[in-house]
């Protein structure tokens, strides 16, 4: 609170009182008990593969470094592998942790797909990185991540 | 609802094709508020299918984290002529299709 630049207009009692009505109001009012709050990444990490951890690599993740609008990101993944009928990715995951749901997507490939690369346009509710967890047909976890200042966040009120 | 698809319209047996797709749809995120202070409704596409000749080749969970009107990008190597079928499936389960024509030499 910026209590101090006000100080000398206002005697220390009265500025506390309107302090703390000013916050009853805005707490009442516009901060219902519903606002959404960062979901934690690793636990939706360990929701979607279990007690797997992913290991750092193969995993390509691009977002603009500075998105002025947090309702529509630009977003890239590529994931490292031949996508042969023995070695492909199943799945790739997208996690935001400064979003109110971790998981943004799901998607699931096969070997049909020739390559392991997707784009969408996904929604950060504020600056943050952004996670991708791909699945290979062995089991295998891996994760990459990029980040993003978002000027504009997206949906969170 | 409308529906845009990007998709060659021929290719050679082996090419790695790229396959676009875009639906006109809200994605409404469940988190915002309307001007009177009340939630509005989530209203989400949950699934996005492309099936080619029949069979799965790419499928998407969708999650109110991604922006409104949807857009996908992905791959799939063309095998066989046929056709291309997207399909997207809504949270109360209702469905959007769109087709494309693929031959391949």
């Amino acid at each position: 609170m910026s209590g101090k630049q006000h100080a000398s207009t206002l005697p220390g009692l009265r500025r506390r009182a309107l302090l703390k009505g000013a916050l009853a109001v805005t707490g009442a009012a516009y901060l219902p008990a519903s606002i959404a709050a960062p979901e934690d990444v690793d636990a939706a990490v360990a929701e979607l593969f279990g007690s797997r951890t992913p290991q750092p690599g193969k995993v390509t993740v691009k977002i603009p470094p500075i998105s002025e609008n947090g309702y529509s990101v630009p977003l890239s993944v590529k994931v490292d592998s031949p996508m042969t009928a023995q070695n492909h990715v199943v799945r790739i995951a997208v996690f935001a942790e400064e979003n109110p749901i971790a998981l943004v997507a799901n998607f699931e490939l096969g070997q049909r797909a020739g390559k392991a690369s997707i784009q969408s346009r996904i929604r950060m509710g504020g600056s943050q990185r952004i996670r991708a967890v791909a699945e290979m047909s062995d089991g295998s976890l891996w994760s990459g991540y990029a980040f993003s200042i978002v000027t504009l966040a997206a949906c969170v009120v | 609802m409308t529906i845009r698809i990007s998709a060659p319209s021929s290719a050679n047996r082996g090419d790695v094709i790229e396959l676009k797709a875009m639906i006109q749809h809200d994605m409404e995120s469940g988190y915002r508020r309307d001007q009177y202070g009340r939630p509005i409704t989530r209203d989400i596409l949950k699934y996005f299918e492309c099936h080619y000749n029949g069979e799965i080749v790419f499928r998407a969970e969708l999650f109110p984290g991604i922006a409104a009107n949807p857009f996908l990008s992905f791959y799939t190597t063309a095998t066989e002529s046929g056709t291309l079928l997207f399909r997207w499936i809504d949270q109360n389960g209702q469905t959007w299709e769109e087709q494309a024509l693929l031959e391949v030499t």
